[in-house]
């Protein structure tokens, strides 16, 4: 397949527009989604290539837009919903976890919901508490839910077309901070553009990334840093600041997680730092710090490391001092290579 | 500052409390016939004055009139009448089964039968309903089995829904019958998103959904009512307004101010106000909504007045919060004895076919339960462990996996 650069949003779409082309069934809707295009333009152009009956406006209501998937995808149809922040996810929040999530197990496999809730996530943007949140362990927690998270354009298409294509609900978080550029935290060095970068080579047909499968972004031996999300380059960028030969895992997917990635890959190194942007009590970093320590005791070398956004609201004018950034991973690397002292 | 006195807080009570002698002086009812009937195309904006009104078919005498009489011949009305006995039947014998300790829950619909008779009689099995618990009597009038429905009650090995949901739960896709949440109201929505998504795919199928008098104070109501009006769902919404919400009366979700239907007025939906217990009105209401939504020209509120004569639950005792003799004392009086009364009274039933009819009701009920008891009641039978494992996806990942492992299913 011949490919073009694209950014992630550019990626997006071109899944969205690949799967309504292939699919009647697919169809587009929320807050400014339709003749506009969305607020991130992550649906543009759907509605005049689709019509106004497959990519449309909705009012503004959350639970009215998942509530209405709902209905839609036990119908047969494979709506994808766009919350236009994962801040404004929570009115939605009974439709996703007490309808959606239990839909095919509550009614012994009669109804079931493959719909996608798409929503921009995470900080570094300067949009105070109600445009940076990370919730996504507020539905890694819920049984019967996906979670996706890509960190680039080339997984982005193809990880949202396995997400239409999945038959269970499937929460969709896309790294805002991501869209127009690979983010390594440094915030104050010139933000560089996606087109520099092979993940930005994007398809213009369509093609999956497998749900479930984590990413080596980068192979390494001394430590094993998980990450999601912007989170990625931070990671990556705080290796290298750090000088450690760090595997740096791309999760991808939160649920189902790639455990045995993970296992292979901190068995190899001995160590293992978690980075996230979410606050970091009942983050899914405690979660995979558990899961570290109950597969690998044996081979670690020092105790797992979380980097997290602090146990705060997240705040407007120390955008910087929340956000995990890669001085912030470096330290924790050297701490965990001098045995976590 | 005005000198002004002291602001104070209202908070709404009922009529009658236990003790009190029941007291519905102050409900505003039409008489049989009274009501006008508009046609399906009205503009909602020419009919307002229906949400205020009550439409009657049935008068004191069983005689069926007025504009809304449907004019259903007697072997529809023989079916309709068949139906609500057997659900009120049905319910009696679970109610007793959950007292005998076999199941651990159960709720009746007594008072209310003709609602949901009626509508599953009218709405075609193929379209889809959106109920609460209390619409037994669309699985029973659509002849779903009364074996399958107990088998559910008990969590048996025969449970349809392979005992993962509390009794009277149930989910029969097959007879339009949506799977029931105890989250109260998540359902409306939805049913105008199925409806949404049949007029995009251009079908012919409609969707109703129920909700409580109680729980249109829940915010998926409002959605529910915004998205129906703006896409112009084909959806039929009832609102069953039976006076009490386990014991909050309908003043608490806001029915002192102005009548549900009424909430309709403000989306520019059509709105009906329906006497409930009059199987001839639930059934000509509920028609003219159904072809208003067949034919495209969007969703109808229907607030169907009636009375919850059983308790809440098998967990609830009203005697605690309501007049102890309300339900006798409700002024349109009982589903089944008015549409009785209407059959004997054109010469179509009698007395003697009654209790013939209640008799086969009975046997019908009796022949179930042997049925399904000889597969067990709670804690007798179950469907196998594995059932809970199963169906979180479509297909398991290996948490799920390794803990059933570690159950050793």
């Amino acid at each position: 397949m011949s490919t073009t650069p694209m950014n992630m949003i550019q990626a997006l779409n071109s899944a969205l527009d690949n799967k309504m082309t292939e699919d009647p069934t697919v169809l587009s809707f929320g807050e400014d989604t339709g003749y506009f295009g969305g607020v991130f333009r992550v649906t543009d152009h759907l509605q005049k290539n689709h019509g106004l009956t497959r990519s449309f406006d909705t009012p503004i209501s959350e639970s009215g837009i998942v509530g209405a998937a709902v209905g839609m995808s036990t119908y047969g149809l494979r709506p994808v919903v766009e919350i236009q922040f994962a801040d404004y996810i929570y009115p939605a929040y009974d439709q996703i976890v007490s309808e959606a999530a239990k839909m095919r197990y509550r009614s012994g496999g009669q109804f079931t919901c493959p719909l996608v809730v798409r929503s921009p996530y995470g900080g570094g943007i300067f949009g105070g508490q109600t445009h940076s949140q990370s919730p996504e362990s507020l539905f890694t927690h819920i049984s019967g839910l996906k979670v996706v998270i890509p960190s680039n354009p080339y997984d982005a298409k193809g990880l949202l077309t396995s997400a239409i294509e999945d038959d269970d609900p499937v929460i969709f978080f896309e790294p805002k901070r991501l869209y127009n550029g690979p983010f390594d935290g440094w915030h104050e060095k010139p933000v560089s553009p996606w087109k520099a970068q092979e993940l930005a080579q994007v398809p213009a047909e369509k093609y999956n990334v497998p749900i479930g499968k984590a990413r080596v972004m980068r192979e390494g031996n001394d430590v094993t840093i998980l990450a999601y999300g912007t989170m990625v380059w931070v990671a990556l960028a705080g290796a290298e600041h750090a000088g450690v030969d760090a595997e740096v895992i791309d999760l991808r997917t939160l649920v189902p997680l790639d455990i045995e990635t993970i296992e292979a890959s901190v068995k190899k190194t001995g160590r293992c730092v978690i980075v996230h942007e979410a606050p970091k009590t009942s983050g899914f970093g405690g979660e995979l710090s558990a899961l570290v320590q109950e597969r690998c005791f044996y081979h670690l070398e020092a105790p797992v490391a979380r980097v997290t956004g602090w146990d705060t609201p997240y705040p407007h004018a120390f955008e910087w001092e929340y956000f995990p950034g890669p001085q912030r991973v470096a330290d924790a690397l050297k701490s965990v290579m001098t045995g976590g002292r | 500052m005005k000198n002004t006195p002291p602001l104070s807080l209202r908070v709404p009570e009922p009529t009658g409390r236990p003790g009190d002698k029941p007291d519905f002086s102050h409900l505003q009812l039409d008489d049989a016939g009274a009501v006008e009937r508009p046609e399906i195309s009205t503009e909602p904006s020419q009919m307002r004055d229906m949400a205020f009104r009550l439409i009657r078919v049935l008068d004191d005498n069983g005689e069926a009139v007025g504009p809304w009489n449907p004019k259903l011949d007697p072997d529809t009305l023989r079916r309709g009448l068949k139906a609500m006995i057997l659900t009120r039947t049905f319910d009696d014998r679970m109610h007793r089964a959950h007292r005998q300790g076999k199941t651990s829950f159960y709720m009746k619909c007594t008072g209310e039968e003709a609602i949901a008779v009626a509508q599953g009689m009218v709405l075609s099995r193929e379209d889809m309903g959106f109920p609460t618990y209390r619409q037994q009597g669309l699985l029973i009038s659509r002849g779903y089995p009364l074996a399958s429905m107990m088998n559910q009650i008990y969590s048996n090995a025969a449970d349809p829904i392979k005992g993962r949901q509390l009794p009277i739960m149930y989910s029969a896709k097959d007879y339009g019958f949506f799977t029931i949440s105890g989250n109260l109201g998540t359902q409306y929505i939805q049913a105008v998103g199925w409806a949404m998504a049949s007029a995009y795919r251009g079908d012919n199928k409609i969707a109703a959904a129920w909700i409580g008098d109680g729980s249109t104070a829940e915010s998926d109501f409002h959605s529910a009512l915004t998205f129906a009006a703006v896409y112009k769902a084909p959806v039929v919404l009832n609102v069953v307004n039976n006076q009490w919400a386990i014991s909050s009366f309908q003043g608490v979700a806001g029915g002192m101010e102005t009548t549900f239907a009424s909430k309709g007025i403000g989306y520019g939906l059509p709105s009906l106000r329906v006497d409930g217990n009059d199987f001839l009105a639930v059934w000509a209401a509920t028609s003219w909504a159904e072809e208003r939504a067949r034919t495209n020209q969007g969703a109808t509120l229907i607030e169907i007045f009636t009375y919850r004569g059983a308790p809440h639950s098998t967990s609830d005792d009203p005697s605690r919060y309501r007049p102890a003799d309300e339900h006798e004392q409700w002024p349109l009086g009982d589903p089944i004895e008015r549409l009785k009364q209407h059959l004997i009274k054109i010469g179509e039933w009698s007395e003697e076919q009654q209790t013939a009819a209640e008799a086969e009701a009975v046997e019908q009920v009796r022949a179930a339960a042997k049925e399904s008891e000889a597969i067990g009641t709670l804690g007798q039978s179950r469907p196998s462990v594995k059932e809970m494992f199963e169906e979180v996806f479509a297909e398991p990942d290996w948490r799920l996996v390794e803990q059933r492992r570690e159950v050793g299913v």
